[in-house]
């Protein structure tokens, strides 16, 4: 996928996370904030890294301010604002590049 | 070196310190020692004036020195103002390489954080640490170490001179100009000055702060005029509303009032709930809600508590008023009924820190508890408990008397939420030690309660009354790892900038400066 525009998901609430995606600059550029940086924060790049190649996105800026989300949260809140930057609301593939 | 909870003991700090490691928790049981003893400036006159102007002429009288100690009490936590009040004028006279010996530090001290970093304070000594200076000792800026002691084990180290303290600044509510100390009768009541009177016995010079000047003799003192030298009005040596709060509102949170719920029923199904009964509780959600609860099922098995041992609340004061128990000893209040009830409650004593719960004297209350109710930030497989440092590693709270509470009950309840948001409070090894899994009996979570296996009597007991769900520490920390996964252990760097003091004095583990995270190389 090719991100179109800027788009976030997310809220900086506790166990949540936001994260915003801008059009990249040829790569994958990542930055994380996170309120559990020191125990989660490999994880949490891990599981944003794949949640991004599951989409097949190699080319968009990620901003993740995380503040203590669950994988599946970050994972879901990745997918929301992918899905957002290129306004398709419905038809998503469940179960295929979102599962 | 390893010591007795698996932490390894740099040689560096042994040599530096003079200090063994942590041996387990009775090693110094029985071992005489002599005590150490202050410098007394004798008052024989009978003109003679103890009022001095301000904290300026107190400190030149008391022949402030680079490199000297200088101590001072909690009970006006976060509404402090002698602390900082008395350390800006040593800044100010330039004094250098100070040793600041609390029996316990926190917010109200952030202004602090620049007389670390200029060199005016060298060391650290105190119960704990929270707000900006446990950031700049975590970050690196003091130039000596910051040590954490239980307030037994500040007691045991001022009684055996391993701390000397130069100066004693003893902040007090009310005072007379002959230095009879009160934690009541003035504007700013903290209770109780119990933590202070070690700083009393045994510093060479001390000095009453108060700004509630009263007729002489100002009876009943709990800091008599034999052990004051100098009396310092000043405009105002606490913030009130910061000292004693009114009661916390009975809890609505749910996990807390499961957690209340299954403290209480593992109190009243074990063998030690019976008339007569001593508790000693804190002042967290779930610890009041389970005194709130507890008291009914006291009156329906028409159970009395014998002894009430605080750190008091409105709860614990109400059981007394109400005469379900029957004495309370107090070494600190933290609500205004607690510190109300001091004065109107003739069964409510004020005791020492040391005969709270120092254990290196001939027995303190600690050791005639059955239970305590504790709190702690983590918990482990080994039952180790961290109350000092928070799970990223930045020093952000006190040992107050979890240690030595936990040692001397019979029954040691610590209660955890399983998860901190993401953070697991039960894991495989704590960041810091603060308390030996061998003080810890059970340990009570939203998601069931592990009994150490070190205590089978207490285990058949629950199981026998089948009362809450049992499951072993181990099946806690998979239930937390399953739910957030598994942590990685903080980043710390090689420099050790403080270090947690077992109860007698050894050292039980130490604490490495933060360095800025990074992501692992894959």
């Amino acid at each position: 996928m090719e991100i179109k525009k800027a788009a976030t998901a997310g809220t900086l609430e506790s166990s949540d996370c936001m994260v915003t995606v801008e059009p990249g600059e040829g790569k994958v550029d990542f930055s994380l904030e996170s309120s559990v940086i020191n125990q989660y924060g490999n994880q949490l790049r891990k599981v944003a890294l794949e949640t991004l190649k599951n989409l097949d996105i190699d080319n968009v800026r990620i901003t993740i301010v995380d503040k203590g989300a669950l994988d599946c949260t970050l994972k879901a809140r990745i997918e929301g604002a992918v899905f957002r930057s290129v306004d398709q609301y419905e038809n998503l593939p469940w179960g295929g590049a979102i599962r | 070196m390893i010591n007795a909870v698996g932490r390894e003991i740099p040689e560096e700090i042994l040599e530096r310190t003079g200090k063994e490691v942590f041996q387990g928790n009775n090693y110094k049981d029985g071992k005489a020692f002599q005590k150490a003893s202050p410098k007394v400036t004798p008052v024989m006159r009978n003109d003679h004036d103890k009022m001095v102007k301000d904290i300026h002429e107190a400190l030149v009288k008391c022949n402030a020195h680079d490199g000297m100690t200088v101590s001072f009490h909690h009970h006006f936590r976060e509404g402090d103002l002698v602390v900082c009040m008395v350390m800006e004028e040593i800044h100010k006279m330039g004094f250098k390489n100070i040793t600041l010996s609390a029996s316990s530090l926190g917010k109200a001290h952030d202004a602090l954080v620049p007389m670390i970093e200029d060199g005016t304070i060298l060391n650290i000594e105190s119960s704990g640490v929270r707000g900006k200076i446990g950031d700049a000792i975590s970050h690196g800026k003091l130039k000596g170490l910051a040590t954490m002691r239980s307030h037994g084990g500040r007691v045991r180290a001022i009684e055996t001179g391993e701390t000397h303290v130069d100066i004693a600044f003893i902040g007090a509510p009310s005072c007379d100009e002959y230095g009879n100390c009160s934690g009541m009768g003035g504007k700013t009541n903290c209770g109780v000055l119990s933590y202070a009177y070690v700083d009393a016995e045994m510093a060479d010079y001390v000095v009453a702060v108060t700004d509630c000047l009263v007729a002489y003799p100002n009876y009943p003192a709990e800091i008599n005029q034999t052990k004051v030298d100098y009396v310092c009005v000043v405009d105002q040596i606490g913030i009130p509303e910061k000292i004693a709060t009114g009661a916390a509102k009975p809890t609505t949170d749910q996990r807390k009032i499961l957690m209340a719920e299954y403290c209480t029923q593992v109190v009243a199904n074990t063998p030690y709930f019976k008339d007569g009964f001593s508790y000693q509780t804190g002042v967290g959600g779930a610890s009041i809600a389970s005194t709130i609860s507890l008291s009914k099922i006291m009156e329906e098995k028409n159970i009395h508590m014998g002894l009430g041992v605080g750190g008091l609340t409105k709860p614990m004061c109400e059981l007394l008023d109400r005469g379900l128990a029957r004495k309370l000893v107090d070494t600190q209040d933290f609500d205004l009924d607690a510190v109300n009830n001091v004065r109107s409650n003739p069964n409510h004593f004020p005791i020492s820190a040391g005969e709270y719960a120092s254990p290196m004297n001939k027995g303190a209350f600690v050791n005639k508890l059955d239970y305590v109710i504790l709190a702690s930030l983590e918990v482990d497989t080994h039952f180790n408990c961290n109350v000092v440092v928070g799970s990223d590693g930045i020093i952000t709270g006190a040992q107050g008397g979890h240690p030595d509470t936990a040692q001397g009950a019979k029954c040691t309840i610590v209660i955890a939420p399983l998860l901190q948001g993401r953070i697991p409070a039960i894991c495989t090894d704590v960041t810091t030690v603060t308390t030996p899994g061998e003080s810890v009996d059970i340990v009570v979570t939203d998601y069931g309660v592990a009994v150490n296996p070190a205590r089978p009597d207490l285990l058949k007991a629950l199981q026998d009354a089948d009362c809450v769900p049992l499951k072993t520490i181990e099946e806690l920390r998979d239930i937390a790892y399953s739910i957030v996964g598994e942590p990685d252990k903080v980043q710390f760097g090689d420099r050790v900038v403080g270090i947690i003091e077992a109860r007698d004095g050894t050292i039980m583990d130490v604490v490495r400066e933060v360095k800025p995270f990074s992501f692992r190389e894959d």
